[in-house]
């Protein structure tokens, strides 16, 4: 492991919850339905991140919690459960439901395990339920994802079959050419996880290897083990060095030869590496500090740094779990400073007194970071965009070397000013 | 249990925020989880603010609350008070807080700090935004007022004339993500200038707790948005004696009502009463000759309470509109709504339902709409034209441009921003109209694009999910090719007022005679 240097801070925090995360999740499986059992925070919080009006009627909502559901609890579960008839009677195509849980129904042990399972009973055959928590006391942004997947787990039938099973959300075109690419390694048994429809899970056991696309997957990942999957140590895939260490990796877990992976994905990588080019040159020798969100942090981190030159002068990452993410760390330069938590006014202060080029942070910073002179990069981008794989490489570091090049155009010389 | 697909107002803590964002100065330490700091993008995304908010967010987490919470709510204060050093310190709690009852505001109290607290209770589960930007802003102006209630006289709105200068009042409500708050105050601070009137405040936004103070320093107040304003007003007027104004200059009618209420409230005379109609241009460009199809237009209207109801006014008397629906989501204007809407002869829509909005915008079969955003969409789904006349806020109701709503220039904006789309709107019936020519080019399209241009889509979508409920009827070719003539902007109610007719008559196929049947049996 290279000498990275770990920190931990603990204050006041400036991050999403989880239940941000249905904002993806919902588009990856059309046939689901996200119901957020919390509070009108909740829902107002959905809507802002997602700029939701542009749905006729989306597949997430809120049933909000009132005064009267927090009088007694047996009150709360009747009503949650006339909630979910109205919905069903109302979109009769929803095929999964998800309960999410939030900080409201988590405080007051809203007991969404056993409503689910009451509800498995009555709709068996129409709607399967499942429940996770997305609330913003345990859980971070992406966390939420990790959740949701953690909780479909246990539908998922067993099978020996040998397969590849790529975990975590991808966009769907990224998705596309990540198999194509597998098949021509010779890699025919392909599947991800989660499905593009909720109904269609993959069936796992003990020939079932996994490859994250997605470094924030801890539960998900030590559930899968549980069910005897075999988990490929690897990069996550994102620019051409953590593609193709990803590619390599699996490759390697079906006994594919590193040659023939090279033969596959050279004129890939030239090609990628010619259109990061023009990219390069703005990113090279620019500071950059990343603000904790997504928990991407440490890998973009290491791709700006090793592919597009850039100076690390902090990386911050909500959540740090070191053994998922040992082969990215290993791949960071020395002396790169962690910082796994926040405190962020204090990391505020280090993000002024270090007059970086580029943050990447969230929405609610940006402007004011931007009014200081400094360019930034909304961390919330990398979860909507197709950012993974070698092809990609270009467009992902197009997303930081944008602001910069703006900058330059806007303070340019030229520029007649008043 | 309340299923929410989407909401007009957010949790009474944002609208706290709203208060505290507009002003400078304070500080607000909210006790809440992580996932609550999504709000200041409201303010540096919406309103591109340059600033964060001035809040501290404790962001406690499920490990904390086997601790102590109280203890981190202390450290969140002391750390935020020693930072920003505000003049007054609002403490609260948003919904989760809410359940763990840590008393923040009683905590902070008992810190030893000398600048004035203001606890904010604020209650999560039963009240929304604007009640909770409104109760702020009351409770603020009691805490930095209520030490100088006895000392004072009640203020005689005529005293500017014994002391000798012109008249002073407080402008109170307007905020940040209030809708177009920043221009109408330029507006009517301009207007009352003009008018021989001095603004002694204008709160909360760009105001100082200082400012605040010097609230009784003017002579009346102006409750610009009853909405954030007048429980502070109200208040003021109790214990100060301060008159206020209740008409909301949106419109020129109410504009000059406005301006007549303030002079009389101050016993000032009006000397150019007669000018002031020529001040905006709406009320030619409402009587020039070119506007004569606005006569009679459908209009549906659905905002906030202070801008459905001036909306409706203005549509009826000032554009000469016909108002075919009206409500609101702003529960504590339901009742001024309803009698506004008894007045048009239509029944209100008090909801926060959005799917509720766009039923009733559909039977309603309105040429415009006068919507928030949401409605906006609904309109565009169903293919009418629409302005937007409230909050919620989007990015796109913060122009660079000056725009107010309020006063002769809000006036000015009102003209044009109701009537282009509605010129549009006209397009595009022109263009059902020419398509048949053979000039016109298949796929030529206006903004509105072909959502309900096309009878025959028109026809199935509908058709499929009516054939229950209308069971049995058949459209003809004839009664088919018929519906096509029809303006599309009334098509769907021609449509469904046909069926209506063919069911109470019990005939089973509509053709071209059974459509000027019902029109005539309907007219």
């Amino acid at each position: 492991m290279s000498k990275v240097e770990f920190n931990k801070e603990t204050g006041p925090r400036e991050v999403f919850c989880g239940l941000t995360s249905i904002v993806w999740l919902h588009r990856r499986m059309p046939d689901a339905f996200f119901l957020v059992v919390g509070s009108r925070t909740c829902a107002h919080l959905i809507q802002s991140a997602a700029g939701v009006m542009i749905f006729a009627e989306p597949r997430f909502g809120t049933a909000i919690l009132e005064e009267k559901d927090l009088a007694g609890l047996a009150d709360a579960h009747e009503e949650l459960d006339r909630v979910v008839n109205d919905l069903i009677a109302r979109r009769p195509e929803i095929k999964t439901l998800f309960l999410v849980g939030s900080c409201p129904s988590e405080v007051i042990k809203l007991d969404l395990a056993t409503v689910a399972e009451k509800l498995n009973k009555r709709f068996l055959g129409q709607v399967r339920f499942v429940n996770y928590s997305g609330s913003g006391i345990e859980t971070t942004f992406t966390q939420g994802e990790d959740g949701a997947l953690k909780a479909l787990i246990p539908l998922m039938e067993s099978s020996n079959e040998e397969k590849l099973l790529l975990v975590g959300t991808l966009a769907n075109n990224v998705e596309d050419r990540f198999k194509k690419i597998f098949r021509n390694l010779g890699i025919s048994n392909i599947e991800s996880f989660p499905p593009r429809q909720s109904t269609e899970l993959p069936k796992i056991g003990k020939n079932t290897k996994v490859l994250l696309t997605q470094p924030y997957l801890s539960d998900t990942v030590r559930d899968l083990k549980h069910r005897g999957c075999e988990i490929i140590s690897a990069p996550f895939p994102l620019g051409i060095e953590g593609s193709t260490k990803w590619f390599l990796a699996a490759a390697k877990a079906f006994k594919i030869s590193e040659l023939k992976v090279h033969e596959i994905i050279s004129p890939l990588i030239n090609r990628a590496k010619l259109a990061l080019d023009s990219h390069k040159e703005i990113l090279k020798g620019k500071r950059l500090f990343l603000l904790p969100e997504s928990q991407l942090e440490i890998s973009l981190a290491r791709f700006l740094h090793n592919e597009c030159e850039m100076d690390l002068i902090e990386v911050g990452t909500p959540y740090l779990n070191k053994d998922l993410m040992k082969e990215e760390i290993n791949l960071l330069p020395d002396n790169t400073k962690i910082v796994e938590g926040q405190h962020v006014e204090k990391q505020l202060d280090r993000v002024r007194e270090s007059n970086p080029d580029l943050v990447v942070c969230g929405m609610g910073l940006a402007n004011p970071l931007e009014a200081e002179g400094i360019s930034t990069k909304w961390s919330i981008e990398m979860v909507f965009s197709p950012i993974h794989g070698i092809d990609q490489a270009a467009d992902l570091a197009g997303l930081f070397s944008k602001p910069l090049k703006r900058n330059q155009i806007l303070t340019s010389k030229t520029l007649v000013t008043h | 249990m309340e299923l929410t697909l989407w909401t007009y107002e957010g949790p009474p803590h944002v609208g706290a925020m709203r208060i505290a964002s507009s002003m400078k100065d304070i500080h607000y330490v909210l006790h809440a989880p992580q996932g609550d700091t999504y709000a200041d993008l409201l303010f540096t995304m919406i309103e591109r603010r340059g600033q964060r908010p001035p809040v501290t967010y404790t962001t406690f987490q499920a490990r904390d609350l086997g601790g102590d919470t109280a203890e981190l709510v202390k450290k969140n204060i002391k750390e935020a008070v020693e930072r920003f050093k505000p003049k007054t310190l609002l403490v609260g709690e948003s919904c989760t807080a809410e359940l763990i009852q840590d008393q923040p505001g009683a905590l902070a109290k008992g810190m030893g700090f000398d600048m004035p607290i203001v606890n904010l209770e604020l209650p999560a589960y039963s009240k929304k935004e604007n009640w909770g930007a409104s109760e702020t802003f009351y409770q603020l102006t009691r805490t930095l007022l209520k030490e100088k209630v006895s000392s004072s006289d009640k203020i005689n709105p005529l005293r500017w004339k014994e002391l000798g200068r012109r008249p002073k009042v407080n402008i109170l409500g307007p905020s940040l993500l209030g809708f177009r708050c920043r221009d109408d105050v330029i507006e009517i601070q301009r207007i009352l200038s003009e008018q021989g009137i001095d603004t002694n405040v204008v709160a909360p936004l760009g105001a100082s707790p200082d400012d605040i103070e010097r609230l009784i320093d003017a002579e009346i107040n102006i409750c610009l948005y009853q909405e954030i304003a007048e429980a502070s007003c109200e208040w003021l007027k109790r214990n100060f004696g301060m008159e206020y104004t209740n008409t909301i200059p949106i419109g020129i009618k109410n504009t000059i009502k406005f301006i007549n209420e303030v002079h009389e409230k101050l016993d000032l005379p009006l000397t150019n009463k007669e000018e002031l109609e020529n001040k905006s241009k709406l009320p030619w460009y409402s009587k020039s000759v070119d506007s004569n199809y606005l006569t009679g237009k459908r209009v549906f209207i659905f905002g906030d309470g202070t801008h459905a109801i001036a909306a409706a006014k203005i549509a009826k008397e000032e554009l000469g509109f016909e108002v075919v629906g009206l409500g609101t989501y702003s529960r504590e204007m339901a009742r001024q709504v309803r009698a506004t809407a008894k007045d048009l002869n239509v029944e209100a829509l008090i909801t926060n339902n959005y799917l509720e909005v766009e039923d009733a915008m559909k039977k309603a079969a309105p040429e415009l709409v006068l919507g928030t955003q949401m409605e906006r969409h609904s309109a565009k789904r169903l293919g009418i034209p629409c302005s937007v006349i409230s909050t919620p806020m989007h990015v796109q109701d913060v122009p660079a441009r000056y725009s107010p709503q309020m006063g002769w220039e809000g006036a000015n904006v009102i003209f044009d921003d109701w009537v282009h789309p509605l010129m549009m709107g006209l397009e595009e019936h022109l263009i059902d109209m020419f398509k048949h020519d053979f000039e016109f080019v298949d796929g030529h399209q206006s903004h509105l694009g072909h959502t309900a241009t096309n009878t025959n889509d028109f026809l199935n979508s509908e058709g499929k999910k009516e054939k229950n409920s209308k069971e049995g009827i058949i459209w003809t070719e004839s009664g088919k090719a018929e519906l096509t003539k029809v303006p599309f902007f009334v098509r769907g109610k021609v449509k469904t007022n046909t069926e209506k007719y063919a069911i109470l008559r019990g005939i089973p196929e509509i053709s071209d005679e059974t459509l000027y049947d019902a029109k005539a049996y309907f007219s």
